[in-house]
């Protein structure tokens, strides 16, 4: 069999992702200590998962409707509305799906027309440009820079809108990066977009965890934006519940319509047993996510001094778990720093290149592990670089 | 300080600097708040955790179950004051339930912590009856995992 002219052209031309690669690198290694694991170390809450475990002792093992259960769709509409203040009709407006992952899927299938352009800021997690252009569209990468805290300005959105653009692929709080953008910086995108026929898939899948006191604000609460807006979360960083992959996504109903329809016929519905799960989540799990909040944080400042320490630099990351320093100062690309540090320390993280070229010189760290293994961790990293004679004091 | 010592709890070894990063304060704060924990008797000790079956010392640690009579006057401190004073004991707490106190012992033998019983616990005025039950295998300790299951199971992806 010829596979290679078998197989879709567009999908063998996709590159795998970059983070595997190192992954797979690591896993080969004895006594590494990794910072590369972009999930929680939390299990899901027990309350949450005794939920799960009572509905299939009960044998509750059946399909649900297509867009989930309804008292899922309803708790959900409850929880966006109390903890963003943004509303969304369960019965039109919510789709329950396998993870946020699909919902991305389905909104680049659903609104993408061959030749579409999709704008998606970089660095950003590795799935968006792949999936728009199976879904026919051109991704059109916007650089996002360190001295603007990594956010999407309204300058670099305007240049970047042509009269092809679709979609725009909105981050926030951003995977590799920690960036948020907080209320005042989604008005300024908003005054850009009003005008215009554009779309946005804002990914908050880390929308609840951002650590200043203000908090997360989503974009469909900004005047004009909902209508625009496909709200696209899910509970596995909320609640620590990845293995469930149960998330949702929530736009205008027409646009939902077709989403839905392309939902039915490739998934039919999410797992249910997770659903069950959910609903307990979103009624009784806002203490759980305080909690988790609460120890991300610690763990947060924690590395964030350390790296300063080290001449690592890093913009103070409000959201999300990761931190993404800047590796400049060593003289080393992305790639050469993390594969020296795996080789030579036995610590994993990310090179910055696998979220876009412009990751170059930066390295993506996550905080998603005890405060024991993340000091443990820090003082290799410092060694390595001590070892290079790169640590501030001794440059001074 | 409730956010100070739960992280001291869970490791002692960070340092000032890591602690006021944590807590969003500075180092000097720590210090002065640690010293003042220190001096008030809140923080008692710092110890390590330590697994010594994976060590070549020989030891058998023994929970024993205590039933007294109170003394009219001096009620269980008096007694407790007393048992405290064996080195072999390594706590002592007054219990509800079915007995008075439950103690924590550690010898070298199984023959040793019998003689302890027997000869020290036992002779005791206030005591009634006792009832001694060994440890044979630790599976988790002051909330460190001896026994497997802390492996980190997440993928990668």
């Amino acid at each position: 069999m010829q596979y290679d002219t078998l197989l879709n052209r567009t999908l063998q031309e996709i590159k795998p992702s970059g983070i595997r690669r190192f992954f797979d690198l690591a896993h080969e290694m004895e006594d590494v200590i990794t910072l590369s694991i972009g999930e929680p170390d939390f299990s899901t809450p027990w309350h949450i998962r005794e939920r799960g475990i009572d509905t299939l002792q009960r044998g509750k093992t059946w399909y649900s409707p297509n867009a989930g259960f309804l008292e899922l769709r309803d708790a959900t509409a409850r929880y966006l509305d109390r903890r963003f203040g943004v509303n969304y009709d369960p019965k039109s407006e919510i789709l329950i799906t396998v993870g946020g992952s699909e919902a991305i899927d389905l909104c680049m299938r659903a609104l993408i027309n061959p030749g579409d352009e999709v704008l998606i800021p970089s660095p950003s997690f590795v799935c968006y440009a792949p999936l728009a252009e199976m879904a026919g569209g051109v991704p059109v990468m916007i650089e996002t820079k360190a001295e603007d805290a990594f956010r999407l300005t309204p300058e670099a959105l305007k240049a970047a809108i042509t009269d092809k653009t679709k979609l725009l692929v909105f981050p926030f709080p951003n995977n590799p990066t920690g960036a948020v953008m907080k209320r005042e910086h989604l008005e300024a995108i908003a005054t850009v977009l009003r005008d215009t026929n554009v779309m946005v898939l804002s990914d908050e899948i880390y929308g609840e965890l951002t650590y200043a006191p203000e908090g997360h604000t989503a974009l469909s609460a900004v005047d004009g934006m909902q209508e625009r807006t496909m709200l696209v979360s899910g509970f596995s960083k909320t609640y620590a519940m990845t293995g469930w992959r149960l998330g949702y996504v929530c736009g205008p109903a027409p646009v939902m319509k077709q989403v839905i329809k392309l939902h039915q016929f490739g998934i039919m519905c999410a797992p249910t047993t997770a659903q069950y799960a959910a609903i307990e989540a979103l009624e009784h799990g806002d203490e759980d996510i305080r909690k988790m909040r609460a120890e991300y944080d610690q763990r947060r400042r924690l590395i964030v001094n350390e790296l300063n320490g080290m001449g690592l630099t890093c913009f103070d990351p409000e959201g999300a778990f990761y931190v993404f320093p800047s590796i400049q100062s060593t003289g080393m690309t992305s790639e050469d720093f993390c594969m020296q540090l795996l080789e030579q320390k036995h610590v994993a993280v990310v090179p910055g290149t696998a979220f876009g070229d412009c990751g170059e010189g930066f390295v993506r760290i996550s905080y998603c592990y005890s405060i024991q293994h993340i000091v443990e961790a820090m003082k290799r990293m410092r060694a390595f670089l001590s070892e290079r004679g790169l640590l501030p004091e001794e440059r001074a | 300080m409730e956010k100070l010592l739960k992280l001291l709890d869970e490791n002692a070894r960070l340092s000032d600097a890591q602690l006021a990063a944590m807590l969003g304060t500075t180092e000097a704060a720590v210090k002065a708040e640690i010293a003042d924990l220190e001096n008030r008797g809140v923080i008692r000790a710092y110890k390590a955790v330590i697994d010594w079956d994976k060590t070549d010392r020989e030891y058998v640690t023994a929970l024993i179950e205590l039933h007294v009579t109170p003394k009219p006057d001096a009620g269980f401190e008096a007694i407790a004051e007393t048992i405290m004073q064996f080195d072999e004991v390594e706590s002592i707490s007054l219990m509800s339930g079915g007995y008075d106190f439950s103690i924590t012992v550690t010898a070298r033998t199984f023959k040793d912590v019998a003689m302890f019983v027997a000869k020290r616990l036992s002779p005791l005025e206030s005591v009634v009856s006792t009832a001694t039950h060994f440890v044979l295998r630790r599976y988790k300790q002051n909330n460190v995992i001896f026994q497997g299951g802390d492996r980190d199971e997440r993928g990668v992806l």
